[in-house]
């Protein structure tokens, strides 16, 4: 197969490196060749962050370029629109309905723009979530990119069990149970959602 | 260790410090920096075999690596590319007096600049210092290039060099692992006229290494680290390194030469690849550094004049530079921009926030607290290098006087103080100064990922250990005044630097209060009663990323990002902000 495209992209000290272990970790479960990009240092002081995860059969250039993703997993809003062009035109969207104000907006230099998972919903397979908030009534919004894993599983080549046994190896041994109770929220909620589709067509 | 010969994913940085271990590695030596930090953590895996620290600064890093590399074992030190430049005095004499055990300096370069002050291209200093130069393209071969950098070490009798840059130390990758190898310490043989760099045996050396320079020059031509790939040959190209893998994928029916070695460059086979080629290209990021030796050697070659000097490759770069393919994507979203910050509940906040409310400038350092350059906090006026905020300070000073810089202080982190901070503060003692010091003290390494350092009391391996007593310290210089100050007593904080600045002496005000994300407790957070704010803007003046102003202009805080530091709280003249106590979420 060619190389699957994924991103994740959020702002710095919201678990992308996490999530890219596990994402790592899955390719190895699923027998492919895999590279990963990340970023440390300054930009994970609260700066636009963009991990890169390449899987396939021989991955060679570690990133992911513009145009090229399969899917893009965002964990802000802002964050969603800044890196959209690098989307296939098929490519899937799944963006955490969450706002956080870069400096910029905070000290009034700019304005957080309105409506942007509506707008690129016209142009994408977008499916949102305010995992966040989900993540709170499960008692940790730490755990909202859980939620959002979850929802990004279905497209994506590994099986359920595969994705429990990797969250296990990866994840801190206390929050097991929480992690996974997150990923099926969002597992549910998109296995629901793609039904009615199926129901809608 | 078992896990032989298993395929495990690894960091480029990781797989490097699996490279030390199986190239026999017995004592490793760094100071953090990304994007070099992440080696010297992934060695203490391997504690049983290899001893591993955290030394003050690069320059006594590479010293400790060269003197277990006398002692007969195999030694290295790790630091990013700005580090070799502290480092530096020990690497060019290193190169003359050659190895006993093997030597290695890992070095990491950032095209790119994802967090350093400049992109300076570290096979330039590899050349000057006539070191040999590895370069590996993934996290395979930096496993593999580090037990050839011992070898070509021993064998060649010089330190080498393994660079990395970001793309590579931060990129994961499959790696099949190996077992270490069981090297026998070299035995010591008294011989000055190799270890002795004074004139007479320095001079002696330098012909030596000269020779041994040539000999590894022509072994570079049948040496496997070297490869050659021949295919269509309309396009021929040069490449190591990351850009190796954008070769990979832009041009995959391309001839390539790889060169696993940037320095010495293998002359006859560049030749020979070049004379089966139509067309020759040599893609390497940063300097044409082996670009300028190809064409001296009156070899045809297209190189800068339609690549950049400046940042990262990538595929669709060289689609469009040789190929002349432009890929279509849509063009960028218009989205305001988010750079770096300071966190929610930082203690420079609320000492930067002080500082601007008395219209202070500062003379900045190399840290995370760098970030009191930017608005709102607007303090930081500069920053050079690791130590230079205290010496740039005392420069203004000796220029224009004291009272020119009544209004100064410089700030400095505590790992950043003890690196090389500290010797600008025995410079200003000296040499009569009357500035005053600010050292930012979290009681950690912030920015690369808090790492421990000599004030902390644990060392790289995780044993409790005598801390400096930064304090004591600066009174043992000579300094008479030094006050220690809680970040978030801004009350304090601000007559104390009212007080220092105002002094003609020198004065260190340390401000101590650790990083909050040293603490992974739950922690107490804040809300904004709407009703009781008074809209006046106070509580969002330091500019914390947990507040955002509602469109009323009332505020809001962000409670999954509040840590309860209390600076808005002492902002607020009407008790609109309130605390709640973790878990009653």
């Amino acid at each position: 197969m060619a190389a699957k495209n994924i991103m994740i992209v959020g702002v710095g000290g919201q678990g992308t490196l996490l999530t890219s272990r596990i994402l790592g970790g899955l390719a190895i479960a699923g027998g492919y060749d895999v590279k990963l990009s990340e970023v440390h240092g300054m930009a994970q002081r609260g700066g636009s962050v963009v991990t890169y995860v390449r899987y396939g059969e021989k991955v060679a250039e570690p990133i992911v370029e513009e145009g090229q993703a399969d899917v893009i997993i965002a964990f802000e809003r802002l964050e969603a629109l800044r890196y959209s062009h690098f989307l296939k035109k098929d490519g899937v969207l799944i963006a955490n309905d969450w706002r956080i104000d870069p400096m910029p907006v905070v000290i009034g230099a700019a304005e957080y723009p309105e409506g942007i998972l509506e707008d690129l919903a016209k142009e994408h397979k977008v499916y949102t979530v305010n995992a966040t908030e989900e993540a709170k009534k499960l008692g940790n919004p730490r755990v909202f990119n859980m939620i959002v894993l979850g929802i990004a599983a279905q497209h994506m080549d590994f099986t359920k069990e595969q994705w429990y046994d990797v969250i296990e190896k990866t994840v801190p041994l206390k929050t097991i149970e929480i992690n996974k109770k997150a990923f099926d929220v969002g597992y549910v909620r998109r296995m629901m959602e793609s039904e009615k589709e199926k129901t809608d067509d | 260790m078992a896990n032989e010969n298993k395929k495990v994913i690894m960091l480029g940085n990781e797989a490097i410090a699996r490279g030390a271990y199986e190239a026999g590695v017995k004592v490793s030596a760094a100071y953090p920096g990304t994007p070099s930090t992440e080696i010297s953590e992934q060695i203490v895996k391997y504690k049983e075999d290899i001893y591993a620290e955290w030394s003050p600064n690069e320059k006594v890093a590479a010293e400790v690596a060269i003197g277990a590399s006398v002692s007969g074992v195999r030694s290295m030190a790790c630091m990013k590319h700005v580090g070799l430049n502290v480092a530096a005095d020990p690497l060019y004499t290193a190169s003359y007096m050659g190895v006993n055990g093997g030597l290695v300096f890992v070095v990491a370069d950032d095209p790119g600049l994802y967090s350093s002050q400049n992109e300076q291209d570290t096979r330039m200093i590899g050349r000057a210092a006539q070191v040999p130069v590895l370069e590996p393209s993934d996290s395979m071969e930096a496993k593999e290039f580090m037990k050839a950098a011992f070898d070509i070490s021993e064998q060649f009798d010089r330190p080498v060099i393994l660079r990395t840059t970001t793309r590579l130390a931060h990129s994961q990758g499959l790696v099949e692992l190996g077992s270490r190898a069981e090297i026998e310490d070299k035995p010591y043989v008294k011989n000055i006229q190799k270890t002795v760099m004074m004139p007479g045996n320095a001079k002696l050396r330098h012909v030596v290494i000269e020779k041994k320079n040539l000999e590894l020059a022509e072994a570079a031509n049948a040496h496997p680290i070297n490869t050659v790939e021949m295919n269509d040959t309309a396009i021929g190209v040069i490449t190591s390194g990351i850009p190796y893998q954008y070769v990979k994928e832009a041009l995959p029916n391309a001839s390539v030469l790889k060169l696993g070695m940037v320095n010495p460059l293998p002359k006859k086979m560049i030749a020979e690849f070049a004379s089966k080629v139509e067309k020759l290209y040599i893609v390497e990021e940063l300097d044409p550094v082996i670009e300028e030796q190809v064409r001296s050697w009156g070899i045809e070659a297209v190189g800068k004049e339609i690549f950049t000097i400046q940042g990262e490759y990538s595929a669709n770069m060289l689609r469009e530079a040789i190929l002349g393919e432009k890929p279509e994507f849509p063009a960028p979203a218009k989205a305001p921009g988010r750079p770096p910050i300071l966190c929610p509940g930082c203690p420079h906040r609320s000492v930067y926030y002080v500082l601007n409310k008395l219209k202070m400038h500062a003379a900045g350092d190399i840290g995370c607290y760098t970030l009191g350059a930017v608005a709102p906090l607007s303090v930081v006026d500069t920053t050079i290098c690791m130590g230079a905020s205290i010496s740039s300070l005392h420069g203004m000073e000796k220029a224009k006087g004291k009272d020119y810089i009544k209004n100064w202080v410089a700030v400095i982190g505590d790992s950043t103080f003890l690196h090389t901070g500290v010797n600008s503060l025995m410079n200003m003692m000296y040499n009569k100064a009357s500035g005053t010091v600010m050292i930012l003290d979290n009681s950690t390494t912030g920015m690369t990922g808090h790492q421990d350092h000599a004030a902390t009391g644990k060392t790289l391996l995780g044993e409790p250990t005598y801390a400096i007593d930064i304090p004591a310290l600066c009174r043992a210089i000579g300094v008479k005044n030094v006050v220690e100050v809680n970040a978030f007593d801004i009350v304090k904080l601000e007559k104390v630097v009212k007080e220092e600045t105002a002094k003609d002496e020198v004065s260190v005000i340390i401000t101590k209060s650790p990083c909050v994300l040293l603490d992974k407790s739950k922690k107490p957070f804040y809300i904004a009663h709407e009703d009781k704010c008074k809209k006046c803007g106070m509580c969002m003046k330091p500019g914390c990323p947990a507040m955002t102003k509602n469109a009323d202009g009332t505020v809001r805080i962000d409670d999954t990002m509040c840590t309860g530091c209390g600076l808005c709280e002492t902002l607020c003249k009407f008790d609109a902000i309130e605390l709640v106590k973790a878990g009653d979420r």
